[in-house]
């Protein structure tokens, strides 16, 4: 893996490993002193588009315990409000030699783009509306640990999909893994032709007691200025995760900042039955897991950089052994590298 | 109107000999191989293939039954001048229209300033005058900067040789707004020429609304964006008996909504691009940003729609609207890009290869839609004919090459159909009675 843009690129193996990779960091976060040496001198740099304290803490706190070096870019107050272009301030960072890039914006396949301007490993914390890979990757680790495995498992993604990359990368991720999933939302918040990643789609949660997991996404207050739902009480009305329709047997999930009150009540949040600190514990392993695979294990560019270095400190070696060697090919050879030719 | 509303930039006037050339032009109900004389930049005469001598001035060519058509006409194009000449201005717009074959293109105003009013369009046709290397006709803007808020002046403008009236790159929102202009029409003349789009449903989308749209996250722009304005402006046209022109239409609802006005009589045109003949809003899914363009590449029944309405005359013409961005302005994200794709370089072989090739719609219907925008502009359609000008491009189907990989003559590089190995070469494009380009391959021959 030399990147991690999208689960798309994921299969059912590869999230196995990284979340069972994972389950072995789990116990760092345990010892006295929470850190191991296994990406020291390595770089990780945090560029930021979007406001974040989450998803960057947590990816800042996954690459100390490894002992990496962190430097985090945000773009307000940067040169990116003074109009600098994605792809300057890329080429711009990457002259402090970032091992691995972790890249939040609000713009679908910007990580994907950002891999063509610079040769560190990317990291996609979520672009646009379009995936957040590590939180679907941190939500599955979470699931198993509670259930022991999702496969057969029905889960419900509740809420605002339409804006949600969290929904998108959890769909796909969930149904790798076995999952039957649905997602339920007022119909101005379900995107047409959602279907096509597998998901049923519902406009009502009369049928939620069939779930195994609820997973209640984000009600942001902009959605109501912008008129996609008449009110938030409206909405709360028909689509909130509360005691009357959370059964007790039901997990249930959110990737957080909750809005208590909208799309959960505080008694379920509150409840046992809610995952949502796990889900945080579970993000700085899961992103350890992801830093250690890009960056502990060689990746084949730095194995070819490295030989590429090898081959050039050895090259001129060769050529003064050979000065004055009989071999007219590669007397003539070494005449024509510039500034070797010193008679 | 006074001034002839085409202009180029005056060339040597050609004297050529093409011999053995299969001569097509659907207009004549002409396909038959001929040797063509063309003195002093006029068809001369069409003599039985292999019986024409050159005169002692004149070049021979050898067509060994290569194509000659009527130049091609390009009723939607953007040169980007005034004010963003980085991304292309008359010259070089004009050359990448010679190299595809066409003899004439109509520019759309949206331009910084916008033109929309007569001294602009006056030092416009001035510049074309000047540099372009085919003809070219400019259409005004409706209203006052885009703004579709005031009527621009428009017997003024027609007066001074604007082709026709459009608001491009921006919908008229207004209906009232729209009758004025149509009601105007009756004064001045000149087609009003339409950009579909309902802002309020197309929203901030960057492609089509559908399963490719939902996967990438991205806010989709609905077909009914389109379709529900071409039906309100077609009863405005049908009600005020006006003619109007729709602009690359794209999906299902919008050709119905044509084929319907036309069932009733109403006066109403259209035209479609390339692109949405041959791509779809799968090609999107890698987001490429060269296929971002506005209307947004739809689903595969609506592209089947569209070459249904080819066939039938529903659409009446095809249009590139050649949209050149600069480089640096289309490596961003996708939802940060300009929409709009070049088109003029590649139209008749990406076409040929997507769509003749495959025996979905014959060479002789494609030339007759490739032309046929000059009548729906009240002009003189290109025509191989004695004692007509020259204007007519000569091309090489056989000749295969990959789309943008000798370089563009479009100052920009944002073709959709870049990186595709395409059939059909154009080799040689006379325009105004002049040789406008001319293929490196096609060698001069020695006159006899």
């Amino acid at each position: 893996m030399n990147h991690l843009l999208s689960i798309e690129d994921l299969d059912r193996a590869a999230i196995e490993r990284i979340v069972e990779r994972a389950a072995r960091f789990a116990e760092v976060s345990d010892r006295e002193i929470k850190k191991v040496p296994a990406l020291r001198g390595r770089m990780v740099l945090n560029l930021f588009y979007e406001a974040s304290t989450r998803t960057r803490s947590s990816f800042e706190l996954a690459a100390k315990r490894l002992s990496a070096d962190v430097v985090n870019f945000a773009a307000s107050g940067s040169s990116v409000e003074k109009g600098e272009s994605l792809k300057d301030t890329v080429l711009t960072l990457s002259a402090h030699k970032p091992d691995a890039i972790v890249l939040r914006t609000p713009w679908a396949g910007a990580a994907e783009l950002v891999c063509k301007w610079c040769s560190a490993a990317i990291v996609n914390a979520g672009d646009g509306k379009h995936e957040h890979p590590t939180q679907a990757l941190l939500d599955v680790y979470t699931l198993r640990a509670r259930l022991g495995g999702i496969d057969g498992a029905s889960i419900w993604i509740v809420g605002d999909v339409a804006h949600s990359r969290v929904a998108r990368s959890n769909i796909i991720a969930f149904r790798r893994m076995g999952a039957r999933v649905t997602v339920a939302g007022p119909p101005t918040l379900i995107p047409r032709g959602i279907e096509a990643l597998g998901c049923d789609v519902r406009y009502t949660l009369a049928e939620l007691g069939s779930a195994d997991v609820v997973y209640a996404l984000r009600m942001q207050r902009e959605r109501m200025t912008e008129t996609w739902v008449p009110s938030l009480r409206e909405y709360a009305a028909w689509y909130q995760v509360n005691g009357q329709r959370l059964a007790p047997h039901q997990v249930l999930m959110h990737p957080g900042p909750v809005n208590r009150g909208v799309e959960l009540s505080g008694e379920v949040l509150d409840s046992p039955q809610a995952v949502v600190t796990a889900q945080v514990e579970a993000g700085v392993v899961v992103r350890m897991a992801v830093l250690y695979e890009l960056l502990a294990a060689a990746r084949p560019a730095d194995r070819a950089r490295a030989a590429q270095i090898a081959a050039e400190d050895a090259e001129p070696a060769a050529l003064r052994a050979r000065a004055g060697d009989r071999d007219p090919a590669r007397a003539a050879g070494a005449g024509n590298v510039p500034g070797a030719g010193g008679r | 109107m006074s001034d002839a509303p085409l202009l180029q930039a005056p060339r040597p006037r050609a004297d050529l000999l093409l011999r053995d050339v299969r001569v097509l032009d659907p207009r004549a109900g002409l396909d038959a191989r001929a040797d063509v004389r063309i003195c002093a930049g006029e068809v001369a005469e069409l003599g039985t293939a292999g019986t024409l001598e050159p005169e002692p001035e004149a070049e021979l060519l050898e067509g060994r039954g290569r194509l000659l058509v009527p130049a091609f006409f390009d009723p939607h194009v953007h040169l980007r001048t005034p004010g963003q000449e980085h991304k292309e201005d008359l010259e070089s717009g004009t050359r990448a229209a010679a190299a595809g074959g066409f003899g004439a293109v109509a520019a759309m105003p949206n331009t910084a300033p916008v033109l929309d009013s007569a001294p602009l369009l006056g030092s416009l046709r001035e510049t074309a005058r000047r540099e372009a290397r085919v003809a070219v006709g400019f259409l005004a803007a409706i209203t006052v900067g885009l703004q579709g808020e005031q009527l621009t002046e428009m017997a003024e403008l027609r007066a001074a040789g604007a082709l026709g009236f459009t608001d491009d790159g921006l919908p008229l929102q207004s209906a009232g707004m729209l009758r004025k202009a149509l009601q105007y029409q009756r004064l001045c003349g000149g087609v009003v020429a339409l950009h579909e789009e309902d802002p309020s449903l197309a929203r901030a989308g960057s492609m089509h609304e559908g399963e490719v749209s939902a996967a990438l996250g991205l806010s989709g722009i609905p077909t009914v964006s389109e379709s529900t304005m071409v039906l309100r402006d077609a009863a405005l046209a049908g009600y005020e008996d006006a003619r109007v022109h729709f602009q690359h239409l794209s999906c299902v609802g919008s050709v119905e909504a044509v084929a319907d006005a036309k069932r009733r009589g109403w006066r109403v045109s259209a035209e479609v691009t390339p692109h949405h003949l041959l791509l779809t809003d799968e090609n999107v899914r890698g987001l490429d940003t060269r296929m971002k363009m506005n209307p947004p590449l739809a689903s595969q029944p609506d592209r089947q729609a569209l070459i249904e309405g080819l066939r039938s005359g529903t659409i009446d013409c095809i249009a590139t609207d050649h949209a050149p961005h600069a480089r640096d302005e289309k490596e961003v994200p996708f939802e940060q890009a300009p929409m709009g794709t070049t088109g003029l370089e590649t139209a008749f072989a990406a076409l040929y290869t997507g769509l003749v090739r495959p025996g979905m719609i014959d060479l002789g219907l494609l030339v007759a839609r490739m032309t046929a925008g000059a009548e729906l502009f009240d002009l003189a359609p290109f025509e191989i004919a004695p004692g007509r000008a020259a204007n007519a491009a000569l091309i090489d189907l056989d000749a295969e090459w990959v789309a943008g990989e000798q370089g563009w003559e479009s100052r920009s590089d944002n073709c959709c159909f870049a990186g595709r190995r395409l059939h059909g070469r154009i080799l040689l494009t006379l325009s105004g009675g002049g040789v406008a380009y001319r293929e490196r391959a096609l060698e001069p021959m020695a006159a006899a």
